[in-house]
């Protein structure tokens, strides 16, 4: 160690001899590799941890709800069907949770990406921006069954009580997803280099085309993941669709009027309807056939979510900035 | 085409700090006019208060007028919009947009600003300007590939081409060659020798022999410490600065005795 201590102060004599700095070359650290060992194995571990209950989610809902994933299942309302029938499907819920995450989506994106770009390209140094920046954190903590009492409370106001359509469901989840879109958005177009707004202000393009034609064009395949992502959060939301949208049996494609269903209430439904008491010999009876359906639309809700990833990751594929020629 | 610009008691601020105080001077038209100095001596920011890029940043004001062709270009009637369209610009980094192709950066000025343009035209300029900067014969082939594909000197002369594509009177360039390699920064340097037969361009450097090879007249900023302002030393011809500078700082900046 003295060695390495007297460093250029030893009046420009090698600092070791060479067979020191051979030995040192060579010292095996033992320490500091079983250190390293500890460690790997603790991350491979925790890796395991933390993808053991995802497979086993996946598992568990693929082998349980294969069984009654079919044509019949996926073009059918439970319109008719009762008891323990060897029948009804899921398609007036899909229909439902499109309409209302569609609805969701429209009013929350616009209102999300136009709020991002306030922030990053206009509020820096403003009030009202850090003022939007709180309540967007705040907004991110509400709790989804508070967003349903409010979108309720909302439209009660309007209709009187005991409403419930379509919308409704759409305006309790654009509160849960505004949020999330105002914070990725905003990242994505933090991420866009100052430079290419200098360059286009610098060939006279005035600020909005800058805006819409540089930034947004920039950042758009990231927007759009968020956007997707945001939506893959919502779409799942069961409590809020409850209070808000109701439960029906029947295809209701008409956001403005009448109750939906929509496949996360459908899965709570059918769960919690329970065994069917199968007591006439001459009917044909599933006691099992509620379990049966919920599992078979917790797979589609899936993969409807999977779905959307992927259209994610298609869209950010082609608007990505190319880098290679 | 080149016009003369006149700079007068030029105060440029960021905030509340005073950054380059009193530069008085006149850019001639079809002429390289070359700024030199430490760093941090405000040469870049006042290159910036010329075409009111300036003013992006934000908090950043000026005092005092800069007038081209009797237009002051911080009068209340002149849209900052209109000033950059005459005077264009070229950063020290090449920043091509990255989601267009090498014709599409090209044609961005026009492009961006929802100006109809026909394809004939549209081949024309981008032809035209890609000569203009010595990049045709390196890319013709290669069009619609993005412009980021380039290499580094490339993608400088790129943004040459893309500026000059608006026609601007005055170019502006902040550092063009500092992130090239010599061979790069030859191309470049022989490109500014063509320009100036078109263009009045000022070009900040901290290269003092590329001060010496491509400028005509040189100004010297200087700045007194840390947190004071920048000032304009002197500016005079190229060839006087460098043989024989009135002012001492100047002399012993471009000598190497400086600090």
């Amino acid at each position: 160690m003295a060695a390495t201590t007297a460093g250029p102060s030893s009046g420009g004599a090698r600092p070791a001899g060479h067979d020191t700095v051979r030995a040192l070359l060579r010292t095996v650290d033992t320490k500091r590799r079983r250190r390293d060992r500890t460690m790997t194995v603790l991350m491979y571990v925790a890796f395991g941890v933390a993808v053991l209950p995802l497979v086993s989610l996946l598992w568990t809902v693929v082998s349980r709800g294969i069984g009654r994933f079919d044509v019949a299942f996926l073009t059918h309302s439970m319109r008719g069907v009762f008891g323990g029938m060897d029948a009804g499907g899921v398609y007036h819920a899909i229909l439902g949770t499109v309409i209302v995450t569609l609805g969701a989506a429209i009013i929350s994106v616009p209102i999300g990406v136009l709020a991002a770009i306030y922030l990053v390209e206009y509020g820096p140094g403003h009030r009202l921006a850090r003022a939007v920046t709180f309540f967007v954190d705040v907004m991110t903590g509400i709790p989804s069954i508070v967003a349903g009492l409010f979108a309720y409370a909302l439209f009660v106001l309007f209709f009187g009580p005991g409403v419930h359509f379509g919308l409704m469901g759409s305006v309790a989840l654009s509160v849960l997803m505004v949020p999330v879109v105002v914070r990725s958005t905003e990242e994505m177009l933090k991420l866009v280099p100052n430079e290419l707004r200098e360059a286009a202000y610098a060939l006279g393009v005035p600020k909005w085309l800058t805006i819409v034609k540089v930034v947004l064009r920039t950042a758009v395949a990231g927007i759009t993941t968020g956007i997707m992502l945001a939506v893959s959060r919502v779409v799942g939301e069961t409590a809020p669709l409850l209070l808000t949208v109701g439960v029906a049996d029947s295809i209701n494609g008409n956001p403005f009027e009448g109750r939906m269903m929509t496949l996360p209430v459908y899965v709570y439904r059918q769960f919690s309807s329970g065994l069917v008491p199968c007591n006439n010999p001459n009917v044909a009876c599933i006691p099992t056939i509620n379990y049966d359906r919920a599992w078979s639309a917790a797979l589609t809700l899936i993969l409807i979510v999977m779905l959307l990833n992927l259209v994610a990751r298609l869209v950010s594929r082609i608007f990505a900035p190319k880098l290679r020629g | 085409m080149a016009q003369r610009i006149d700079v007068k008691d030029l105060n440029i601020y960021y905030g509340d700090f005073l950054a380059v105080e009193g530069v008085g001077m006149a850019i001639e038209p079809r002429t390289v006019t070359a700024f030199i100095g430490p760093s941090g001596c405000g040469k870049s920011t006042f290159l910036r208060t010329l075409n009111r890029m300036h003013e992006v940043i934000p908090g950043a004001t000026v005092q005092g007028t800069v007038e081209m062709e009797g237009v002051d270009l911080y009068g209340a009637d002149v849209d900052p919009v209109a000033v950059r369209r005459q005077i264009g610009m070229v950063f020290q980094r090449p920043n091509p947009f990255p989601t267009m192709s090498i014709a599409e950066n090209v044609l961005a000025g026009v492009r961006l600003v929802n100006k109809k343009i026909s394809k004939s035209d549209a081949q024309d300029l981008v032809e035209r300007s890609l000569t203009g900067a010595n990049l045709w014969n390196e890319v013709k082939d290669r069009l619609d590939k993005p412009g980021s594909g380039l290499s580094g000197g490339q993608q400088q002369r790129l943004c040459i081409a893309r500026a000059i594509a608006v026609k601007p009177q005055v170019l502006l360039m902040d550092e063009p060659c500092s992130a090239l390699d010599p061979i790069s920064t030859l191309a470049i340097e022989d490109l500014i020798s063509e320009l100036k037969q078109d263009y009045t361009i000022v070009i900040v450097t901290h290269n003092m022999q590329q001060a010496a090879r491509v400028s005509d007249r040189t100004a010297f900023f200087n700045i007194a410490g840390t947190g004071k302002p920048g000032k304009l030393i002197e500016i005079d011809e190229t060839a006087t600065m460098f043989s024989a500078p009135k002012e001492q700082a100047t002399e012993d900046y471009i000598s190497g005795r400086f600090g």
